[in-house]
């Protein structure tokens, strides 16, 4: 898969290596920085992110959490001046080096963001068209992996009779599951999720927390969240981004709990951020 | 003045200047229709213009017009889209970006009839074409390209950045992003710029006085040959279109008649935009509504 990066057309249909060994590292990040122009946003950090399992990054507004994710999969090519130092080893290549395959690695690491992004189109439409571009062109076998990806999403029951009306028809919660839905549908190794559920309900955030512990038997899943119970919940490992440093990383348990830094603490009890 | 006065005087002063917007447009439509309509027959329609005589029509002022503003609409759309896409997709922010847009800002203020005398030195005279249709449509075509440039660049950059982000992040190419996400939806904004742009161009006279001529040969509409002299689709013709005509006949015309001519080919001139917004809106709705699978 090291080679995939730079060949690989097509989408896999089977489950990703992953579950063989579980304590493997999925991503190695070591001495991480990224600039926006002159402004320094992430300040040389280091980490490693264990494979099926859902790490959070913590941290008050502007400590470079989005940031570091946006990083994982290339998202902060779009802007103009951002530019990364450091490695983050996945499969052993680097993919912040220049010669990667930008757009193999966003099918290998999935991301899904804070406010719901349905494309104007069917429910059906916005999981193919995808997946058509990846070089799956058979009718049914588009229709599995959309009714697949769906169930996976936990979203098939509420829309299975209405797949060619519009995604936007949906609730937003709906159209998150739908999101989420149609990154699963790649068959990517890791997940990126930014805050993905800072605009919904309630109700809806309860069925996409549960949608994320559930994923993490076949995903690696990085989420940023403002939302400390959601952290506490659902993820296994926290890192706690403090104006763009690592400030501490650790077992979720433990930095809940017992953080060995003051300043951890402080945050988690709410008394900054 | 408390701010309760004030603001329901302001609310006033609003309701004023849109009356006074909406009575300048009934009035110019009501005169125009008013003193059209009465001129407009089938026959008017369908009958050649006549140099002399009173009872002369403008059958092929009419066609030229069309087919002036389809050539035109055939070189500029694709340019514009795709100077649009240059522009707002994938142009650096920096000076040779800077240049070419205070370019096109600056292409887009030129007088028409500026364009016209360029168009008669390059079009007319450098390739030795004389006054043709296709003269005519390039003229129009540098008149019309800014608009349309800028058109797209904004329809696109007004396109929600997380869609853009939504396709990327799964793995689609810029260029692919582009076509599937991208100019569907931009495309309303896009059609509604094209036919804005394409009402300048029908009712354009001072570029076309020069490039495309103030004369038509005899055609024969029976004849589909783009090769022949008396085919009106040959785009190596002279024509005179509908504006121009409007200003030659009052200008210099030998007809008794201008009056009603003139009034019946402006009223002409505006029915012709006005259907031609309407239908360029409902379609660009339909197909918003077939990409989008809302109802």
């Amino acid at each position: 898969m090291v080679t995939a990066l730079k060949e690989r057309k097509t989408v896999d249909m089977t489950v990703p290596l992953n579950r063989q060994i579980q304590s493997e590292n999925i991503l190695t990040v070591k001495n991480l920085e990224i600039f926006y122009g002159e402004k320094r946003a992430v300040n040389g950090i280091s980490m490693d992110i264990e494979k099926n399992s859902v790490t959070a990054l913590i941290g008050p507004s502007g400590c470079g959490k989005s940031t570091f994710l946006r990083s994982i999969n290339r998202m902060n090519d779009l802007i103009p001046g951002a530019r990364a130092e450091g490695e983050i080893l996945y499969e052993e290549l680097n993919i912040l080096s220049e010669d990667i395959n930008v757009v193999a690695l966003r099918k290998e690491i999935g991301m899904v963001f804070q406010k719901p992004n349905p494309f104007p189109k069917s429910i059906y439409g916005n999981i193919a068209p995808a997946l058509k571009f990846a070089g799956i062109n058979k009718k049914s076998k588009l229709d599995d992996i959309v009714e697949e990806s769906l169930r996976k999403a936990a979203l098939w029951d509420e829309v299975k009779d209405r797949l060619h009306k519009s995604a936007l028809s949906l609730s937003g919660g709906q159209q998150q599951r739908l999101c989420i839905a149609r990154t699963i549908a790649m068959k990517p190794t890791v997940i990126l999720l930014d805050e993905p559920s800072s605009a919904l309900d309630p109700i809806s955030n309860a069925k996409v927390e549960d949608l994320i512990v559930d994923l993490k038997k076949d995903y690696s899943i990085i989420i940023v969240t403002h939302n400390m119970q959601q952290a506490s919940r659902i993820s296994d490992k926290t890192a706690f981004f403090l104006s763009g440093d690592l400030i501490e990383y650790d077992k979720t348990e433990k930095i809940f709990t017992n953080p060995s830094v003051q300043k951890t603490e402080e945050y988690i009890s709410g008394r900054f951020g | 003045m408390n701010s309760k006065t004030a603001d329901r005087l302001a609310t006033g002063v609003f309701i004023l200047i849109a009356t006074i917007i909406v009575a300048i447009l009934a009035g110019l439509f009501f005169y125009i229709f008013i003193n059209g309509f009465k001129n407009i027959s089938l026959e008017f329609l369908t009958s050649p213009s006549s140099n002399v005589r009173a009872g002369g029509g403008i059958r092929d002022q009419l066609f030229n017009s069309v087919y002036i503003l389809f050539i035109t609409m055939l070189i500029t759309v694709p340019l514009g889209i795709g100077g649009g896409i240059y522009m707002a997709e994938y142009a650096r922010p920096g000076k040779v970006t800077d240049l070419i847009r205070t370019c096109i800002e600056v292409l887009s203020s030129l007088p028409s009839i500026v364009i016209g005398m360029f168009g008669l030195l390059v079009f007319v005279n450098t390739t030795g074409w004389g006054y043709t249709i296709f003269g005519g449509a390039l003229a129009l075509t540098i008149f019309n390209l800014p608009t349309m440039v800028r058109t797209t660049e904004d329809a696109i950059r007004a396109v929600p950045r997380d869609l853009k982000e939504a396709s990327l992040a799964l793995g689609i190419t810029h260029w692919h992003t582009i076509k599937t996400v991208i100019l569907p939806s931009a495309f309303p904004s896009i059609l509604t710029g094209a036919i804005l742009a394409a009402g300048r161009v029908f009712g354009e006279a001072a570029a076309l006085l020069f490039t495309a001529g103030l004369s038509t040969p005899r055609l024969d509409y029976t004849n589909w040959n783009p090769f022949s002299e008396q085919s009106p689709l040959n785009i190596f013709r002279p024509a005179e279109t509908l504006a121009v005509h409007i200003w030659s006949v009052n200008t210099q015309g030998l007809i008794p008649d201008v009056e009603e001519v003139s009034s019946g080919a402006a009223a002409v001139l505006v029915i012709s935009v006005l259907i031609f917004n309407l239908a360029a809106r409902w379609i660009g709705s339909m197909i918003h509504k077939r990409v989008t699978a809302s109802k």
